[in-house]
């Protein structure tokens, strides 16, 4: 009955888009749990490719820490950054379970709320200020609200976040169509279809902070398959929007997670 | 007055408990009192929990699970044991104890080739019995009397 989530791309427990209120690994209140995931997102025009680890304590506090890797591909030539321009972000991030239990609380109609922060700190610091961001890092923070209507087999997931990021910080934060912090509203639902396959949707909107290029919401479908205790591995279509630039940026994410 | 206790809880997972539709989709007496043997069976031997039944009567608990399990999906028994909390306070058990157990649940409700929809249905009603099972969250003796 133990479940966690996969990793989302900021490297917290949660979609494979948002964090959820659940804490990492399969630690009990008693114990410790962990996971890793490498993560790798194709669309259009770009990539990224994110890789984590997050701790979970006694299923209270979970701290994780990925890297991304934005590889602007042919649009970096079209950006004039030359093909294949990566940029880099490192995110740390901590959450903490407030009340509620996803699972166990099924006679109960209040949901598990976790609050948490991530820290996203974006290098290329000299083309982000000639993009329009004010910062190459930022703090976002974040409400998470997660459900699972086991009778139904329907986890559902609402986030609040608050955050300056421009496409998840890779773009830097702030900028010069918004600069202070602006709440997003981030939400997911999940079907649990056998003890090794849940499908689902989850849907970011996202600040448009710089005015060079327009930012949009995102959006993907999923479907997560566990080999077995340790090992699962998630499929996606996912759709960006519009990313520096480029339009519509719609592809494929796939990602692997060993959970503990 | 334990019975109305275990009525109003059904009724509070949104099972009530005049409605035998999860006790029927489960395949009715038959089904639940292998459920229960094979899940007690599994828990007996696996080296994990093994030892929280040294000192208890094998062949009572499983007719007692099956007799709560049937009564909780809304069949036609009555649960005539102790309270989960008297039952299992002085057993020290964990999260980990109760994840495995239902685990071997899940198993044997698989064997049973039960639906997974229907397997969670069941699985909504016992989870929110783990606050009455797992040592953590149960306060300590004297209880009230059951009512």
């Amino acid at each position: 009955m133990a479940t966690s989530g996969v990793s989302q791309v900021e490297g917290a427990a949660g979609g494979g888009l948002v964090p959820w209120a659940l804490i990492a690994g399969y630690g009990t209140r008693d114990g410790i749990g962990a996971s890793a995931h490498l993560t790798h997102v194709k669309v259009s025009d770009f990539a990224l490719t994110t890789g984590g680890v997050a701790v979970g304590f006694f299923d209270r506090v979970e701290l994780s820490y990925a890297r991304q890797w934005f590889d602007t591909g042919r649009a970096g030539a079209r950006l004039g950054l030359g093909e294949d321009f990566t940029f880099h972000q490192d995110v740390v991030g901590a959450k903490v379970k407030l009340f509620g239990d996803a699972v166990f609380d099924q006679d109960r109609w209040w949901p598990q709320v976790s609050a948490g922060a991530q820290y996203k700190n974006a290098d290329r610091s000299n083309i982000l200020a000639a993009l329009g961001a004010r910062s190459d890092d930022g703090v976002d923070l974040y409400l998470a609200a997660t459900k699972l209507f086991l009778a139904q087999s329907l986890l559902v997931n609402g986030t609040v976040r608050l955050t300056k990021a421009n496409q998840f910080g890779i773009l830097g934060f702030g900028g010069n169509r918004g600069a202070g912090y602006e709440p997003q509203l981030e939400t997911s639902a999940a079907l649990l279809v056998s003890r090794r396959l849940a499908v689902g949707a989850e849907f970011r909107t996202k600040p448009n902070n710089l005015a060079f290029a327009r930012e949009q919401d995102a959006f993907d479908l999923f479907a997560a398959y566990f080999l077995n205790k340790n090992l699962s591995l998630t499929a996606a279509y996912v759709d960006l929007g519009d990313v520096a630039l480029q339009g519509g940026q719609k592809g494929v994410y796939l990602s692997i997670q060993a959970g503990f | 007055m334990l019975r109305a206790a275990i009525v109003l809880i059904a009724l509070h997972t949104g099972a009530a408990s005049a409605d035998d539709t999860l006790y029927r989709a489960l395949g009715g007496q038959e089904v639940i009192v292998r459920l229960a043997d094979a899940t007690i069976d599994a828990s007996v031997t696996d080296p994990r929990i093994t030892h929280t039944f040294d000192e208890v009567n094998v062949r009572r608990v499983k007719r007692l699970l099956a007799d709560q399990i049937c009564e909780l999906t809304g069949g036609p028994c009555v649960y005539e044991g102790r309270t989960m909390q008297e039952s299992h306070y002085h057993l020290d058990l964990t999260d980990a104890h109760f994840n495995w157990l239902v685990e071997h649940l899940q198993d044997a409700m698989d064997r049973e080739n039960i639906p997974f929809f229907t397997q969670n249905k069941l699985l909504a009603i016992l989870a929110p019995m783990r606050r009455d099972i797992v040592k953590r969250d149960i306060p300590a003796p004297p209880y009230q009397a059951a009512k």
